[in-house]
Order: C-alpha cells, then sequence, then structure tokens
C-alpha cells in the first residue's frame, strides 16, 4: 500500500531569515470558513461563544488568541475574512453552527506564513498598500488586502509580527515576494 | 485615488475592480418593453460632473459598492454598499 506523506504548503521553502527578521509557516490547524446567514449573526455568535469560547469577529478584527494558535497552541481563534464571513481556526467547527452558516473546509486551500522582527512592516510595507502604522493597524486588527497582486489576509500579531494567509498556489511567489522585500529592507539598514 | 470602503475602511484604488454605471442595479421587469431593456443594456451617459458607478472590492472585502463621483474633480462625494442602495429611486 502506497504510504502518502502529508505537505504543508511552504515546506522546502522556508524558513527564511534575513537580517533580524524571519518568514516561517504556521500551522493553524482546521480552517473553516463561516458565512452567517442574513438574520442569524447573533445567533450565530452565541453558537460560536458555547462551542468555541470565541465570539463572531466585528469586519477588520479577530476573537480568540491568534498570536498563540500561530504559535502552535492548541486553541481556536476566528479571522475576520471578507463581507460577512471569517474563518475559523483551530477546531473542527461544531455542528451546531451549520443552522447559522454557511461553513466551508479551507484547511488545504491557504498557505499560512508568519513574518516576525524588526523591519517586518518595511516589509510589508512594500508590498502592500494598507496603512500599517500603529495607530491604523493595531495588533488583533486584521485586513484583506493585496500582497504585491496576491488576494491576503493579513493579521497583525505584534509590532513587528504579522500573519499572512494566501491561496496555497500562490505559496512560491508569496515567499519569493516577501524575501525580495526582506532584503531590500535589510539592505538599506532596516532589518 | 482612495476609496473608503464602509467595511474596510479607506483604501487605495488598486484594491477595486470598476464596473461601470451603477445604471446596473435598477434592472428592468422581465416584462418590461424592449425600450427599457435597451436602455438598461446600451445607454449610458457620459457626465462631466457628478456620476454614480458601481466598483467591486475585489482585493478587499468582496463588497460591491456605488460610489458617487465627479468626472470633472475627481472628487469621491460618497460610498455606499450596493446591497443597501439597491431599489432606492433615483
Amino acid at each position: 500500500m502506497v504510504e502518502l506523506a502529508p505537505k504543508s504548503p511552504l515546506a522546502g521553502l522556508v524558513p527564511v531569515t534575513v537580517g533580524r527578521m524571519t518568514l516561517t509557516e504556521v500551522d493553524l490547524g482546521r480552517l473553516t470558513s463561516v458565512a452567517p446567514y442574513r438574520g442569524r449573526d447573533e445567533g450565530l455568535s452565541e453558537a460560536l461563544k458555547a462551542a468555541h469560547g470565541i465570539a463572531a469577529p466585528e469586519p477588520g478584527r479577530v476573537t480568540g488568541r491568534v498570536a498563540a494558535r500561530a504559535s502552535g497552541r492548541d486553541e481556536a481563534c476566528a479571522i475576520w475574512f471578507g463581507q460577512r464571513m471569517f474563518l475559523l481556526a483551530g477546531a473542527d467547527p461544531d455542528p451546531a453552527l451549520a443552522q447559522y452558516a454557511a461553513l466551508s473546509d479551507q484547511s488545504d486551500g491557504w498557505a499560512c506564513a508568519r513574518i516576525q522582527g524588526r523591519g517586518a512592516t518595511q516589509v510589508l510595507a512594500r508590498l502592500t498598500p494598507i496603512d500599517l502604522r500603529p495607530a491604523a493597524f493595531r495588533r488583533g486588527h486584521t485586513a484583506r488586502t493585496e500582497l504585491q497582486h496576491m488576494a491576503a489576509s493579513i493579521t497583525r500579531l505584534g509590532e513587528d509580527d504579522y500573519l499572512i494567509l494566501v491561496f496555497r498556489a500562490l505559496a512560491g511567489t508569496l515567499v519569493q515576494d516577501v524575501r525580495q522585500a526582506m532584503q531590500g529592507v535589510a539592505a538599506r539598514g532596516g532589518g | 485615488m482612495r476609496i473608503t470602503c464602509p467595511i474596510c475602511g479607506e483604501r487605495d484604488r488598486r484594491e477595486f475592480y470598476y464596473v461601470g454605471d451603477a445604471v446596473a442595479l435598477e434592472r428592468p421587469d422581465a416584462d418590461a418593453p424592449p425600450e427599457a431593456w435597451h436602455g438598461y443594456i446600451h445607454l449610458r451617459d457620459n457626465p462631466c460632473g457628478v456620476t454614480r458607478d458601481l466598483w467591486y472590492h475585489e482585493q478587499g472585502c468582496a463588497a460591491w459598492l456605488v460610489v458617487t463621483r465627479n468626472t470633472a474633480t475627481h472628487e469621491v462625494l460618497g460610498v455606499a454598499l450596493a446591497s443597501d442602495e439597491k431599489g432606492e429611486a433615483r
């Protein structure tokens, strides 16, 4: 019988270290997109709290401890993921959620990366048009935006600490573009 | 040019896709006369001044937006969710 070995989206591509900055892969566990049915938002948030201990995130926000989840802690978090949608990470979705929202398993669909270290903000500033200044984009804020030309989800975990999600098919492009920006920042003494 | 998405806040133009005149929100009834369908599909004004366009926040939250802007001054006068605007009398 053939033994198939699972391969993560960024396997063989990371870690990348440039100066003090590192780009690593994050295992967020099971990923489920949750899109509430019209008028069921409150019920969904209650069911989510009962089952997973977190509320549904407001636009541009996360609930639960995303940084802990990204560091490998086995706990659930939710990342706002677009108009009337969020991503439940790190938990098998409770079947009760299905009466309030459309649930889709996205576990194999996303490459999840984390960039950390002094200069990380400058790296992202080269790649995305969003305002990354701490006053505008705080810890626990998240955005759907573009990274170079890729559709991305960017979440701030700390001062120079970000979670980046792009489609799995773009994993190689993500690493190439982020590495190039890291080298550019480091060359100018920023990293 | 920056557009303030009602969901995401102020964002760069490159996150958005331009779709066309917001007349697309006013689809005629299936049994409307041919003139109404002709106007809906083919006839567009080309105003020098205030215009209502549909934009799609493609690289953001994926919302359809109605952007009111001035083609002469490039001023963006207002942004609303198309789902809120739909059916609104002009």
